[in-house]
């Protein structure tokens, strides 16, 4: 079985997030790390792998788009287990809309089909934390044409059988599909690893490819700022919320000062 | 004038508030056609309740043949209407289920799309809110059909009368559109309080909360409120997960949010910083969710909580 698991290199969302002055999201001058939603996907991956059969016949192979610094992510993905890793990485691609990095994706995934054959279970994470948009992995499955069973809170494989648990707004779903499918997961699949110190030395003997545009035939005039199907046309920092008032509780002062505010301000 | 296909969500033909927000923001930019992608017998009075809020055109699709399966069919029905009416945009209600369905609309029709619009012009130009709230970014599709979703509470429902026109549709569903299907369903249990992501109040509790929610929840009733948590408290099994606000959980912008026993963790502000009005109770004078704060109270919420709500149910008389 071949499990290909998309990871992204964001900027740390504990840092100064900033944007560009093209409006496009700063990846290089801001610290960057896997996507710490994507660890749950790393983690679910292995543990398909872990829960096999044979677990010697699943290959993990961690797959990324991003700038040179993104091998980080890659890496980190190969220190919790993943057993190979790919990093699409090529000036053309910066500044690519979700469509864009979804058609990089789908390419990279093909090329992989045709060296290690089809992948089984494409997987990954319900978000990303800095463009957070959740929609690559139904526009990966659209292009691949695979089914999707998305925003998993448990997974569970037998044979080439999916099963997740998915809570939507107004129920909680089982969901089924069979393999070839494409899967996301949420930060509810339950704690991702850390890489352990056997991990981090075993990653440095493991596979990573670096793949450029060309290699998976992708033009670069078809991604990237300039032919992206939306613009950002304004991108402006908040003003940072005013200090409010706040008062120390004393024997129930704080209470009746609080209902005095949600007076106020008509709420009551 | 062009049409502007809203997507409607609902439940068993129940149209929730957001479709009805969406129509709002639908007539700003042409004429409203709703899609109505549910049972038969439904759909009669879901274009009445459609109608009344302004869609000039109700497109019926009869979902017996679609029921269970995921979100495909739902596209391929949304592609064909597309192609058929060349709308303006079409829009959405942000959830996990329209964003799905968008993404892939996105790329049959070669559309660009946004996500979690929370206001929409004339032109077509979205507001979305990015990076925990910090960002506000002012965007437009340049390519195919503007394909929109919008965050719940962004527009006001307007009653206004449209003509309503029904026009059953009917489209063949491919094999492929079928290989993902819902096995299982238990509806969620009604809490008799808002929908969290439409509400106007929230009351939200944390780990500091101690696992007890009763206070929480009286003043909650007492605002007429929903009830919302950090994802601490719900990891530590004291609530659901549908009850979460933050990055993995709800996005809410709700009039007035109030944090108890929250510290404010950049995960928890990026579901809740929108809000109008910010109150926090918290007995860390230096937790971080006092940045945020129009009123804050230091204090222990079990004893606050209740005094407030008392203060509440008093003056509400
Ligand atoms: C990828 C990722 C996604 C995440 N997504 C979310 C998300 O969607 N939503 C979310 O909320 N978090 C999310 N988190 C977690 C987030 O980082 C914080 O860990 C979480 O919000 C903390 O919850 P808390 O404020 O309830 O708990 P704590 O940070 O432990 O804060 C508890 C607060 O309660 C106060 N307190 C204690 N006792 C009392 C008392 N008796 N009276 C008054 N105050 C008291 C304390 O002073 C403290 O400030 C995410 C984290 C990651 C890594
Ligand atoms: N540049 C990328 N490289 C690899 N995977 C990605 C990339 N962008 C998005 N993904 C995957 O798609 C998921 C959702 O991303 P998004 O639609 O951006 O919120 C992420 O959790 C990743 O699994």
């Amino acid at each position: 079985m071949n499990i290909v698991v998309c990871v992204k290199y964001v900027p740390d969302a504990t840092a100064n997030r900033q944007f560009e002055a093209d409006n496009t999201v700063d990846r290089v001058g801001v610290d960057g790390l896997l996507s710490e939603l994507d660890e749950y996907a790393v983690e679910q991956a292995l543990q398909l792998k872990e829960k096999a059969e044979d677990p010697t016949s699943v290959t993990v192979t961690a797959l990324c788009v991003g700038p040179e610094q993104a091998t980080d992510a890659v890496r980190k993905a190969l220190q919790m287990g993943a057993d190979a890793g790919v990093l699409v990485t090529d000036e053309a691609v910066a500044g690519s809309d979700a469509p864009a990095t979804s058609l990089v994706l789908a390419k990279a995934v093909e090329k992989l089909a045709e060296e290690n054959g089809q992948a089984d279970v494409v997987m990954c994470g319900m978000a990303s934390t800095d463009g957070g948009m959740s929609v690559v992995p139904a526009m990966l499955a659209e292009r691949l044409g695979l089914p999707q069973v998305t925003f998993a809170s448990r997974v569970e494989a037998q044979g080439d059988q999916v099963r997740i648990k998915r809570d939507s707004d107004t129920a909680t779903e089982i969901v089924g599909g069979r393999m070839p499918l494409l899967l996301s997961v949420t930060d509810q699949t339950g704690e991702a690893r850390y890489p352990s110190f056997k991990g981090i030395m075993a990653a440095k003997k493991k596979p990573m490819s670096t793949w450029s545009l060309s290699d998976i035939g992708v033009d670069a005039g078809s991604v990237g700022a300039s032919v992206a199907w939306t613009v950002v046309a304004e991108t402006t920092e908040r003003p940072p919320r005013t200090a409010g008032e706040i008062v120390t509780d004393e024997d129930g002062s704080g209470a009746v000062a609080l209902a005095g505010f949600l007076a106020d301000k008509k709420f009551i | 004038m062009s049409e502007v296909l809203v997507v409607v969500d609902h439940v068993d033909g129940a149209i929730r508030k957001p479709t009805l927000e969406l129509l709002t923001l639908a007539r700003r930019m042409g004429s409203a056609s709703a899609v109505f992608i549910g049972p038969a017998d439904a759909a009669a009075g879901a274009a009445e309740k459609l109608a009344a809020h302004g869609a000039e055109k109700v497109y019926t699709v009869d979902d017996a043949p679609l029921r269970g399966y995921l979100v495909v069919p739902k596209v391929e029905v949304l592609q064909h209407l597309v192609e058929k009416t060349s709308p303006a945009a079409v829009l959405l209600v942000s959830g996990s289920e329209g964003k799905e369905i968008a993404a892939r609309l996105s790329i049959r029709t070669g559309s660009g799309l946004i996500t979690d619009a929370v206001d929409l012009d004339a032109d077509g130009t979205t507001t979305q809110s990015v990076f925990a709230g910090s960002f506000t970014v002012k965007a437009k599709v340049t390519t195919g059909t503007p394909i929109i979703t919008v965050k719940p509470n962004s527009a006001p429902v307007e009653e206004t009368a449209g003509a309503g026109i029904v026009e059953p549709v009917s489209v063949a569903i491919s094999e492929g559109a079928k290989a993902a299907m819902v096995v299982a369903s238990q509806p969620r249990k009604a809490s008799g309080r808002p929908e969290l992501t439409e509400a106007a109040i929230v009351v939200s509790g944390g780990r500091g909360t101690g696992g007890d929610f009763a206070p929480v929840e009286a003043l909650a009733d007492s605002l007429g409120a929903a009830v919302g948590a950090s994802r601490a408290a719900v990891d530590s099994g004291w609530m659901p997960h549908s009850f979460q606000v933050g990055q993995t959980g709800k996005t809410v912008s709700p009039q007035l949010y109030v944090a108890n026993g929250i510290s404010g963790a950049i995960q928890h502000r990026a579901g809740m910083q929108t809000s109008k009005t910010i109150v926090a109770v918290n007995k860390d004078p230096e937790a971080p969710i006092f940045e945020l704060v129009d009123f804050g109270v230091v204090g222990d919420l079990h004893t606050v909580l209740p005094k407030v709500t008392e203060e509440v149910t008093t003056r509400k008389g």
